[in-house]
């Protein structure tokens, strides 16, 4: 019995007792349903096993969009409990418990999947690539990912949530319970893929691309890919060091981020925005370049200023890491460090606001058409921008001892994140949908949709400017009536519960268009301009059957106004990797491994770890030299997809 | 037989081992701290480039540009990195 008092939660409710019979049930439904359906075959034949970037890149999005929605119910309980003062919804515990897990799972378990999904999705297709460079590692990345996703996940309801706040500052992460060991070690498990994605498409960018394109002939989505896998492969190195000395400290009594022995606490808050800050730009990044996508498809036109799109990423790459003090501009530092990270935190409005015009050059002679994509991309431009602007009132270290530590911070990153980053992704999801799914999400819901949201957003985000400047503080349980703060929460709350109608009603437009939406559409349904919309939908699982040649970085639309020929040649039998299950298998038992060190089960770590060890070996002495796919069977999927 | 002998990779090998001998060198002859971590230093960072340039081929193929590229970025962000960090939390903390 003392062994599983371990597992026991240290601070139940009733939620929580509840989500534990909702998830139980929920595993037990997918498993009968599965069983009944006899589709266990195909999950492991179709999804476990791929390598296939495109079913990789779905699994990427099912798992955002799941944990969207996780982190959306912590949002709204969050703000059911500050709606009016002194509100007994959630005690203190459990609110430091609900922003912990908001947070992270928002960032590293919805924003960096969405964009990984995206990566994978697209950028082989724009290139004119088969894969990406390392299929099986992509696999890899992947499953680290989910593993880690779900360890951290099940924490509420197995041992204790992590509470202390999505940057988990040292000494007060060095709390009792285990929630602060699934914090280092959860997250470390899935960095790790993240990593190695970087790394995947750092090759596949640079090794990959079709004849002709040459790097300022790349689409901007890939430019910004590229870019962005080159910041997680600096970046997150140094979350992966800092989380490991953070785990040392909890588990083995190590002194790095203590107080006393010569430990530092701050350089725990040091490390983890030496990777923080970049972290934001990997995620916003990406948004920009479906945004300019978007933007030049729905203009009609070309991206104005290519050449400056490119320069002003590769400056804002480097930028990201010479600002990252500015998190902490109050932890006791002089006024001539702070200057230094005043003046780089600002100098980063300039190739952004770069960024801004060229999207409203691009706009201006365009032949604008609204679609759901657009309006988001539309409605992206003000909103960001007003984020930014307080982003710079941020940047000013002497104004941020007003800022620091209130609402008025929380406001600004929402500011940025949500019409910045969630706008991109629900732009960019409305806009691939129909090659993903060969049919095309409902306009009219869409559109609706995005109303919504921005709506909603305004009406939580912008009293928290207020209420922040009047001293409000952030992660603090409730207020008293006294502050005036009620009316103000109020209003947020009323905006939040109208984003959560606009993010049902995407559920809602996903099932409306299962059912009604025409199966009867052509491959490249928006008329678009870049290659990943030149091949067939669905993708067959070669991509193009016949490598295309590309003269500018809209090859499409050379096809479409200038006769450019993409695919010159006769189809020749085409050589692709096979499947495996090593990676799945691996990653479960990094899952048990990340388990049995959370709750200091050390017989079970040492034979998980050398467990992760065979399937390493075993990988290197496997040969496996793929299969080809004859010249034969290609003509067959051609004439299909072509009659179809 | 010049082709067949792989001069610069045992050239390289019997480097890496002296500099290797240095380092321990720090441990076992009495120094002050300041010329015992400037060995360790100049001796790792010698050691890391030619792992990378003789045993790693950094220079040999048609990546050699893009593979550079990402070796001075990174210098340069480690660079970043560390003198920012002493600025924030040792130089210029009150
Ligand atoms: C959908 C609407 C959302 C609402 C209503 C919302 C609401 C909130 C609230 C009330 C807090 C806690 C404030 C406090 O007491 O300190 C918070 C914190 C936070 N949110 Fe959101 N949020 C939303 C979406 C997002 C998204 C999309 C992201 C990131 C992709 C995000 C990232 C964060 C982070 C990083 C924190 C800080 C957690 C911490 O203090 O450790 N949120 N949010
Ligand atoms: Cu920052």
């Amino acid at each position: 019995m003392e062994f599983f008092e371990r597992f026991a939660i240290p601070h139940p409710s009733i939620a929580i007792y509840a989500s534990m019979v909702a998830a139980g049930l929920t595993m037990i439904a997918v498993i009968a349903g599965l069983t009944y359906f006899k589709k266990w075959g195909y999950l492991w034949r179709e999804w476990i096993t791929t390598v296939d970037h495109k079913r990789i890149g779905i699994m990427y999005l099912i798992s955002a969009l799941l944990m969207l929605f996780r982190g959306g119910v912590d949002a709204i309980m969050m703000r059911a409990q500050l709606a009016v003062p002194e509100n007994k919804l959630l005690d203190a515990q459990h609110y430091n418990e609900i922003f912990t897990t908001h947070g992270v799972v928002m960032i590293l378990f919805m924003a960096m999947p969405f964009i990984i999904f995206f990566m994978n999705f697209v950028v082989p297709l724009q290139i004119g690539a088969r894969d990406v460079a390392f299929p099986r590692l992509n696999a890899l990345s992947f499953w680290l990912f989910f593993m880690g996703a779900m360890l951290f996940n099940i924490s509420f309801m197995v041992g204790g949530s992590p509470d202390a706040g999505w940057t988990s500052y040292f000494p007060l992460a060095d709390g009792e319970s285990v929630g602060s060991h699934y914090y280092m070690i959860a997250i470390q498990i899935a960095g790790i893929g993240t990593l190695m994605t970087g790394i995947n498409f750092i090759t596949t960018i640079l090794k990959m691309r079709a004849p002709g394109m040459t790097l300022m002939k790349m689409p901007m989505f890939t430019w910004a890919s590229l870019i962005t896998s080159v910041i997680i492969v600096f970046a997150f190195p140094v979350l992966t060091v800092a989380l490991a000395m953070g785990t040392m400290d909890l588990l083995f009594g190590t002194q790095f981020f203590t107080l006393d022995n010569g430990g530092m606490a701050m350089l725990w808050a040091n490390l983890f925005w030496v990777w923080g800050h970049p972290e934001v730009y990997i995620l916003i990044l990406p948004a920009f370049g479906i945004y300019s996508e978007i933007i030049s498809t729905f203009s009609r036109r070309n991206l104005y200023g290519y050449k400056s799109m490119v320069g002003s990423m590769v400056l804002i790459s480097l930028l990201s890491f010479v600002v990252w003090a500015h998190h902490f501009f109050t932890m006791g530092q002089g006024a001539f460090a702070n200057s230094i990270f005043s003046i780089t935190t600002m100098a980063i409005a300039v190739p952004t606001g770069v960024k801004i015009f060229n999207w409203l050059l691009t706009l201006w002679k365009g032949k604008i058409e609204f679609t759901t994509p657009m309006l988001y991309s539309t409605l992206f431009i003000p909103l960001f921008t007003l984020g930014g602007v307080t982003g710079v009132m941020l940047a000013m270290s002497a104004a941020d001892y007003q800022y620091h530590n209130t609402m008025f911070l929380v406001a600004h990153f929402h500011n940025v994140i949500i019409p910045g980053v969630v706008f991109a992704m629900l732009a960019g999801l409305t806009f691939y949908w129909p090659k993903m799914f060969g049919f095309m999400l409902n306009e009219k819901i869409g559109k609706w949709t995005a109303w919504l949201l921005s709506i909603g957003f305004l009406l939580a985000f912008m009293p928290m400017y207020v209420t922040g400047l009047d001293g409000q503080a952030r992660r603090m349980y409730t207020y008293s009536e006294s502050t005036g703060f009620g009316p103000l929460n109020m209003v947020s709350f009323i905006g939040a519960a109208i984003m959560a109608v606009g993010f049902v009603l995407i559920v809602y437009n996903i099932y409306y268009s299962v059912r009604y939406a025409s199966r009867d559409i052509s491959a490249d349904p928006w008329d678009a301009r870049t290659l990943e919309w030149a091949t067939h939908t669905p993708v067959p699982e070669y991509n193009f059957a016949i490598t295309p040649e590309v003269a500018s970085s809209e090859a499409l639309w050379d096809v479409k106004k200038k006769d450019h020929v993409l695919f010159k040649g006769d189809y020749e039998k085409i050589h692709m990797p096979n499947n495996s299950g090593v990676p799945f298998i691996m990653s479960c038992i990094f899952f048990a491994w990340g388990f049995s060190l959370v709750f200091s089960l050390w017989i079970p770590a040492i034979i998980t770890t050398i467990g992760i060890f065979v399937c390493m070996t075993l990988r290197s002495f496997e040969k496996d030299h793929g299969h080809y796919i004859s010249v034969k069977e290609i003509e067959d999927t051609e004439s299909e997809l072509r009659g179809a | 037989m010049s082709e067949l002998f792989p001069l610069k990779q045992v050239m390289g090998f019997v480097f890496s081992l002296v500099l290797t001998a240095v380092a321990l060198g720090v441990y076992y002859f009495d120094m002050s701290f300041a010329v015992g971590m400037t060995v360790l230093l100049v001796t790792a960072f010698l050691q890391a480039g030619l792992q990378l340039v003789v045993f790693m081929h950094a220079g040999e193929t048609e990546d050699k540009g893009a593979i550079y590229t990402n070796v001075y970025y990174g210098v340069i962000i480690a660079l970043v990195t560390v003198f920012g960090t002493l600025l924030a939390l040792v130089w210029d903390m009150g």
